[in-house]
């Protein structure tokens, strides 16, 4: 029934501590990404747009860039797969793995990997997979999920972290201080870094002209993960091509500043295919899994402009919604506004289960204000609205309007409807057995109807 | 959002008063024909009109929104500009609109569109009216609330100037501009705890500055806002931009 939004719900019953992390957290990735953008530049919008003019020109012609970037890739010596479906990339991912006799590998943050659930599927295949993210790993030891693109642990406080250590036998003793944390993981995960024979990690930009792979952590994580392995493996979804290494300007500036706040993140790697004669270490294979999953079949919907997204998180970060549902409320890899319209068509057969989604939201477009590549993301939430409703999605959210359509095209209907809500001044309306209007009179008061007088007083103002 | 380029000017302008000034802010209404008669404009109120049709739209039944549009686009038809004391009303006119017509382009709705107004756009942009001769009695402090339909228009720039320009108002700024009211018409309804917990936080915020008067562009954050604010018991003194205007004038 209406108001009974499972994500209302979902911010209904989230816990204070829970919901203080992620407003806190999501504030101040807003304010450091304003701060950041208009000390550097003097129209941070002009730059954002020429950001989006490059994805959509390659998102249009992504065939002949897709093959331009294999191309460049084989002939730099890496191998390089196409998937088509999650299963098909999880597969391809296996067989490397397995021809390559890994059987422990580390992995550094991606929501790719997320998408297809790789972390499970390869443990069950009897593969030890690590995250050396620091977010990711308190993740995979607590069996949680991430709930925000950057910051898998938003909604995670330092205590709860402390705690994780205390249970997993990571620390002797409980410490909360953030540099005690951050140092006992890292002292655990070195010694597994060493052991490990393979590194997956996700490629933020593959450059078609050249064939590089541009990867950014800020924990150097990915970086220290290839330099023991003789295996990397590259998942990224065909989206992240761009035309040519000189792109990497606009969109490496874009990234960090509305990622964290960071004019560059802390490690920008540039990858130009495995290991060379000249080179000390690093992965003598180097294996680039393009992947599609629906991605395909979003570049033909209506809703192709999500397919610009770089995955900063600054969306969710400003989102009203997310900070106070929480990434989780949204019940896929992807949340917030950019999950919004993402999830349910990605996951194409998912559409009924997630079609809420796009409902979550008050259509205020900070997302689209704050987005490095303008992704008009409210035109498109309503777009999948339109869909929903085409498509007979049943959902709580859907108030009948052809009752309204009938009423607001027969103009006298509609005027004696406006005389007569004056009624209303006089009925205890707040007591009316109707559970929405309940529930929005108990916040808030309804201002008294003065229906039809404007129209009354312009009639005398006009005679006069 | 952008607005479009190149509005039509005009000694007479259509009002398009809304759904919400029609039943509750009559006098929102009445204060935008008053300031524009005053400046000289001559104002006509097509009396067949109802909605723009976004809570249909809003709601993703464009086939009832479409209705709505095609009767509203008939109803100000015409080469007159239409002047609208709504951001989001005008958005709808402008951007909504060829969003949901987008596959079958509407000639009488792309025209609408083009002579779309939000009134303090008009005045300032349109009119070029830079400074209002207003007075505040005594030092007012203004808190302005430049909703979210009027993102990436010129409505904000044009609302904080004209206020900036009274006697005796100051535009005291606050925290988190940004945010949502969290109304977003049947948004409020369909999600009403996540909707009244963003009203509460830009209340808030709101109030951190203790303002003598809100001041909004749309009756409907406004009437969230107020309506919160009294509930629990912290109410506060709102009004459109277009009655501050009035009621300031000598």
């Amino acid at each position: 029934m209406i108001g009974n939004q499972l994500i209302d719900q979902y911010a209904r019953n989230i816990t204070d501590e829970k919901q203080h992390s992620v407003i806190n957290g999501a504030a101040a990735g807003t304010e450091k990404r304003y701060q950041v953008l208009h000390k550097d530049y003097l129209d941070p919008d002009a730059i954002r747009k020429i950001a989006a003019s490059i994805k959509d020109h390659t998102l249009h012609h992504l065939g002949e860039y897709l093959a331009k970037a294999e191309q460049a890739l084989v002939s730099r010596g890496v191998n390089v797969h196409f998937a088509s479906t999650d299963e098909d990339a999880r597969q391809t991912i296996l067989s490397i793995l397995q021809g390559h006799g890994v059987t422990q590998l580390t992995k550094s943050k991606s929501m790719a990997a997320e998408e297809i659930h790789l972390n499970p599927f390869l443990i069950e295949n009897g593969v030890e997979c690590l995250e050396s993210d620091l977010g990711e790993f308190i993740i995979q030891l607590d069996d949680d999920e991430p709930s925000h693109i950057v910051k898998p642990i938003i909604h995670k406080n330092r205590r709860e972290i402390a705690a994780t250590f205390l249970r997993e036998g990571i620390a002797a003793d409980y410490n909360d201080d953030p540099e005690t944390i951050t140092r006992r993981a890292r002292v655990h995960l070195r010694e597994k870094y060493m052991r490990a024979q393979a590194g997956i990690t996700g490629g933020n930009f593959v450059c078609a002209d050249t064939g590089r792979v541009a990867l950014v952590t800020n924990e150097g994580n990915s970086r220290f993960g290839m330099a023991p392995v003789g295996v990397h493996i590259a998942l990224i979804g065909i989206e992240k091509i761009i035309p040519q290494e000189k792109d990497l300007a606009v969109f490496l500036n874009l990234l960090g500043r509305s990622a964290t706040g960071q004019q560059l993140t802390v490690y920008t790697e540039f990858i130009n295919g495995p290991k060379s004669a000249n080179q000390p270490d690093g992965p003598e294979h180097m294996h680039v899994v393009f992947m599609d999953n629906g991605r395909t079949d979003v570049l033909a919907s209506n809703c192709k402009e999500i397919l610009r997204c770089i995955r900063c998180g600054a969306c969710q970060n400003v989102c009203p919604v997310y900070r106070q549902a929480s990434g989780h409320a949204y019940r896929s890899t992807y949340g917030g506004p950019v999950g919004a319209v993402l999830s349910p068509i990605l996951f194409g057969s998912r559409f009924p289960e997630l079609a809420d989604l796009p409902k979550a939201s008050s259509l205020c477009g900070a997302c689209n204000e704050v987005c490095p590549v303008d992704i008009p993301i409210p035109d498109l939430l309503l777009r999948l609205r339109d869909k929903a409703h085409r498509e007979h999605v049943h959902s709580p959210a859907a108030i009948p309007m052809s009752p309204f359509a009938t009423l607001a095209t027969s103009p006298s209907l509609w005027r004696t409807a406006m005389t007569m809500s004056k009624a209303m001044n006089h009925l205890p309306i707040q007591v009316a057995p109707i559970k929405p209007l309940q529930d929005w009179l108990g916040q808030r008061t309804l201002p008294d109807s003065h229906g039809g007088d404007f129209r009354k007083w312009f009639k005398g103002h006009k005679k006069s | 959002m952008a607005n479009p380029i190149a509005r039509p000017l005009n000694k007479r302008v259509l009002l398009m008063g809304t759904c919400l000034c029609d039943a509750f802010y009559d006098d929102t209404a009445k204060a935008t024909v008053e300031v524009l008669e005053h400046l000289g404009i001559s104002v006509e109120f097509p009396d067949n009109q109802t909605c723009c049709g976004q809570p249909a739209f809003n709601s993703g039944d464009w086939t009832a929104s479409r209705k709505v549009a095609r009767h509203t686009a008939s109803v100000f038809a015409g080469e007159l500009p239409v002047i609208v004391p709504s951001g989001s009303c005008a958005a709808m006119n402008f951007h909504g609109n060829l969003v949901q017509f987008e596959e079958k382009p509407d000639p009488a709705i792309t025209s609408l569109a083009k002579r779309t107004w939000e009134v303090m756009d008009f005045i300032y942009n349109g009119l070029g009216i830079k400074t209002w001769p207003g007075k505040f009695e005594k030092s007012t402090r203004l808190a302005f609330h430049r909703s979210c339909h009027a993102r990436g228009t010129c409505t904000g720039e044009a609302v904080r100037t004209l206020l900036a320009s009274i006697e005796n108002a100051e535009v005291v700024p606050f925290g988190e501009a940004e945010q949502c009211c969290g109304f977003g018409g049947t948004f409020s309804v369909t999600f009403p705890h996540i909707s009244g917990k963003m009203g509460t936080l830009k209340l808030d915020r709101i109030l951190d500055i203790q303002p003598d008067l809100l001041v909004g562009i749309d009756m409907s954050c406004l009437m969230h806002l107020s309506g919160l604010a009294q509930t629990q018991g912290r109410p506060v003194k709102h009004l459109h931009a277009i009655q501050v205007l009035r009621d300031t004038l000598p």
